[in-house]
């Protein structure tokens, strides 16, 4: 299914775990370093370079793109890292969260009470996930180098609901 | 003596760079092939078939097959009648490294301090591991070796009465535990004995067997199918989503230990297996 980031925001209780969507519109790039940098940022209440409120963060740290193109090689990379920050980025505003693999269970809630998703792309076919990307800009903390935050423009990027804003998870059904 | 100059060794491992994390090994693409015929689940499949897709797109490209370009792990095999000239073998792999990495637009992932954590910006210091063997010639085996597999792999001093059940339980056991979420599906690297320090190379060097070839040890050879029809039967699946195809491979290294030892290394392996070995 075709689904444009603001309507899937808007229409959150519509995606369910297992659902394939094609996302389009406009996601961050953030992941360890940039989460950390975020919330250190937040705790000291200065003001953050991007505008989290109904946006999505896309865990990924992509290859530097050759002359004349768009972005290199960009997969998502394993979200259970972030698990520590997430209860407080969902605090802050954000509604979609992409990345790879299995998450706590203590996040799953807090995707619950946020009214927030967690998306899965497949980890380790970057080459394949860079067709979708049609425009990348870097926005913040450069010299974090693959870990800045960038913002792409992606067009049916193909992801899987994991976790839905009712805390299903398809992990928890799967995995013995 | 053969004597090989350094400025030969930095220009292979350059393109070695490279050409590594463009292609996925052929063995590598037959066995996951074989998997999309065999996977009962369709969602497992699904991704099985981008895997296919995704290398193909890298090859033709030449773009990395995954943005996770790895640390950079060389495995030497150095003919001790062959004699680096201006300059040594590591210093000449480190500048191959850097340049490979930046002039090949591959992703730098290592920093410089495991706390401080501010990344070096050419990918170096590479990890390199020597062994002296007969001859004049040397071989290189690149692995560059993403974040995921590394931090889902690990080590555990279990003593004699443990016995191969211990160690398949304790095999079976991290890759129920981290498998999913770092990229099935897997190649499983065992090392088997030595001691706490060389247990995890054993088990990393397991790691460069071509998938199909079978255990010059029969016994081992035995086990090795013994853990992976368990893995399989997991339902971890590719992405930990669900499936049989967990792992493509496990492949065991055992080597002599002490009286009161039984050291057990795991290295997990995503499905993105880049590895490739020149001779110089």
């Amino acid at each position: 299914m075709k689904i444009n980031l603001q309507d899937l925001i808007l229409n959150i209780k519509d995606i369910k775990a297992g659902q394939k969507v094609l996302l389009n519109g406009n996601i961050y790039t953030a992941r360890d370093a940039a989460h950390k940098r975020i919330v250190d940022i937040l705790d000291k209440g200065e003001k953050l370079p991007i505008d989290l409120k109904n946006s999505a963060i896309y865990y990924c740290g992509p290859t530097p793109p050759k002359p004349g193109e768009i972005v290199g090689s960009c997969g998502p990379t394993t979200s259970s890292r972030m698990d520590v920050y997430t209860p407080r980025i969902l605090k802050e505003g954000v509604k979609v969260l992409i990345g790879k693999g299995a998450r706590t269970e203590w996040v799953a809630k807090a995707f619950k009470e946020n009214n927030a998703a967690y998306l899965v792309a497949t980890g380790g076919v970057g080459a394949l996930i860079s067709k979708t990307v049609k425009k990348a800009e870097l926005l913040a903390f450069e010299d974090l180098e693959p870990e800045a935050v960038y913002r792409f423009e992606i067009e049916d990027m193909p992801l899987v609901v994991a976790i839905d804003s009712f805390g299903n998870n398809i992990f928890n059904k799967t995995v013995l | 003596m053969r004597k090989i100059e350094s400025e030969i060794i930095t220009n292979a491992v350059k393109d070695l760079c490279a050409e590594t994390n463009y292609n996925l090994p052929d063995d590598v693409l037959k066995s996951l092939s074989a998997c999309i015929r065999c996977e009962n689940c369709s969602a497992a499949r699904d991704i099985l078939e981008q895997i296919a897709k995704n290398a193909s797109i890298a090859k033709k490209e030449k773009v990395p097959l995954c943005q996770d370009t790895g640390t950079a792990n060389f495995f030497i095999k150095l003919g001790q009648e062959a004699r680096v000239e201006n300059g040594n073998i590591c210093d000449a792999i480190n500048k191959g490294v850097a340049l490979g990495y930046k002039d090949n637009y591959l992703r730098k992932s290592v920093v410089s301090d495991p706390l401080e954590r501010r990344n070096t910006t050419d990918n170096t210091p590479s990890n390199i591991y020597i062994d002296i063997v007969s001859g004049e010639k040397i071989e290189i085996t690149f692995l560059p070796k993403g974040g995921g597999g590394e931090n889902a792999s690990a080590l555990k001093m279990l003593t004699p009465s443990a016995c191969w059940e211990g160690v398949k339980d304790f095999v079976l056991s991290v890759v129920k535990d981290k498998g999913k979420n770092a990229c099935p599906p897997l190649i499983i690297g065992v090392g088997v004995g030595g001691d706490f320090a060389s247990v995890g190379l054993l088990s990393k060097k397991a790691l460069l067997r071509e998938i199909g070839g079978v255990n010059e040890n029969a016994f081992y050879a035995k086990k090795e199918q013994e853990l992976l029809s368990g893995i399989n039967k997991l339902n971890i699946g590719p992405m930990g989503m669900g499936g049989n195809t967990t792992a493509l491979a496990v492949f065991i290294t055992a080597k002599p230990t002490h009286i009161a030892s039984l050291p057990v290394a795991v290295s997990i392996q995503c499905h993105s297996c880049k590895r490739k070995t020149i001779t110089i």
